[in-house]
């Protein structure tokens, strides 16, 4: 049996693609509709339209995930899946936490000026009611 | 204008800091002093300024760090030479803060004067057996990066000439900052100088280094202190050949 053969013979059924593919739609509809209200910037939902687009991948392309887990040396296709949606996870929570700590700088210096130029309008205010 | 300025960062120091105004102005002539209200929630920031200290209201806690450096921040905008932290809540001693400067002064000048606790023969405040233990590590991993012996890395009661406050108003750890500023002053090769001083216990409020929060402590700074050693960075500042 060829590589090829073995991964059509593993092909998961056509109602569990189905449902990979709905979930993926799912997500693509949801997050675009974020980004319509506002509430999802598009550098952050660039990420989150790729995930749904390589599980729409997944699921029309049969047989590709078994194929992409036989090249590597995984025996078992879910476990492919399950490393690939992982290493995702965790990538995004790394940027997550890059995001926070820049906000978290920006709103110290945010806040340290602030403070800085109410002193100094206060001091304006005295000066001026004084003369 | 005076010259001289002494930054006091206070949390909910409403018990202790009318007392540290009322000292720094009594025993440290020709200092201005600023208190800087990291967003207390009692009547700190009023106390102060009832005591004749000019206070800056951060608009929400940012920590120690942030409100220190908002200190070097108005020190540098408006041409002070020399800044000293106090702390608001009684631990260090204005008595100390003229002879920090005489430090600062002497021959070679330095940069930085910091008031040790461990300098000499001491008979004041001794922290608990554990903090003194993380004390030591500080202590020892500095002198051994910069080369001279510094007795107590984590005062928070120090002193800086100009080229110090130009240097911290634009770059301050965020939070417990102590070890790491006098790294920093290394890394732009200027020098610093220690004191011995007498730290009191503190008359109110609570230490940011709670009993909880030690281990996280050491963590982070630690942490960073490796970093700094990877870090790049300028040995001189550009403006300066």
């Amino acid at each position: 049996m060829t590589v090829l053969e073995l991964a059509l013979a593993k092909a998961p059924p056509t109602y569990q693609r189905v449902a990979v593919i709905a979930i993926a739609v799912l997500v693509l509809v949801l997050v675009v509709e974020l980004v319509r209200r506002r509430r999802l910037m598009e550098r952050y939902a660039l990420v989150w339209l790729l995930a749904a687009a390589g599980l729409f991948v997944l699921g029309v392309w049969q047989g590709l995930l078994t194929t992409l887990a036989t090249d590597v040396g995984i025996r078992s296709a879910p476990n492919a899946l399950f490393a690939l949606g992982f290493a995702f996870v965790v990538a995004l929570l790394l940027s997550l936490t890059l995001v926070i700590s820049r906000l978290s700088d920006q709103n110290k210096a945010l806040a340290q000026r602030l403070a800085l130029l109410a002193d100094r309008l206060a001091e304006l205010e005295r000066e001026r009611s004084e003369r | 204008m005076s010259r001289h300025l002494a930054i006091v960062p206070a949390l909910n120091e409403a018990g202790s800091i009318a007392q540290t105004v009322t000292e720094i102005r009594q025993y440290a002539e020709g200092f201005d002093v600023l208190v800087v209200d990291d967003g207390s929630l009692d009547d700190t920031a009023a106390i102060a300024a009832a005591a004749g200290a000019r206070v800056i209201s951060m608009p929400f806690n940012v920590g120690i760090g942030g409100a220190v450096q908002v200190g070097y921040l108005y020190a540098r905008d408006n041409g002070y030479m020399v800044a000293v932290q106090v702390d608001g809540d009684g631990q260090h001693d204005p008595r100390d803060i003229g002879r920090l400067l005489a430090a600062l002064h002497e021959n070679p000048p330095v940069e930085m004067a910091t008031g040790s606790r461990f300098l000499g023969d001491q008979d004041g405040y001794r922290p608990s057996r554990p903090r003194r233990a993380g004390i030591g590590v500080f202590a020892a991993l500095v002198s051994l990066i910069t080369g001279q012996r510094v007795t107590d890395a984590t005062s928070g009661f120090r002193m800086s000439a100009r080229r110090g406050i130009e240097l911290f108003a634009r770059d301050y750890p965020h939070d417990y900052p102590e070890v790491e500023a006098i790294l920093l002053l290394h890394a732009h090769r200027l020098r610093v100088r220690e004191v011995a001083v007498t730290m009191r216990a503190r008359t109110s409020g609570r230490s940011t280094i709670a009993r909880g929060v030690q281990p996280y402590y050491m963590a982070k700074v630690l942490f960073a202190v490796f970093v700094g050693l990877l870090r790049a960075r300028p040995a001189l500042e550009r403006d300066r050949p």
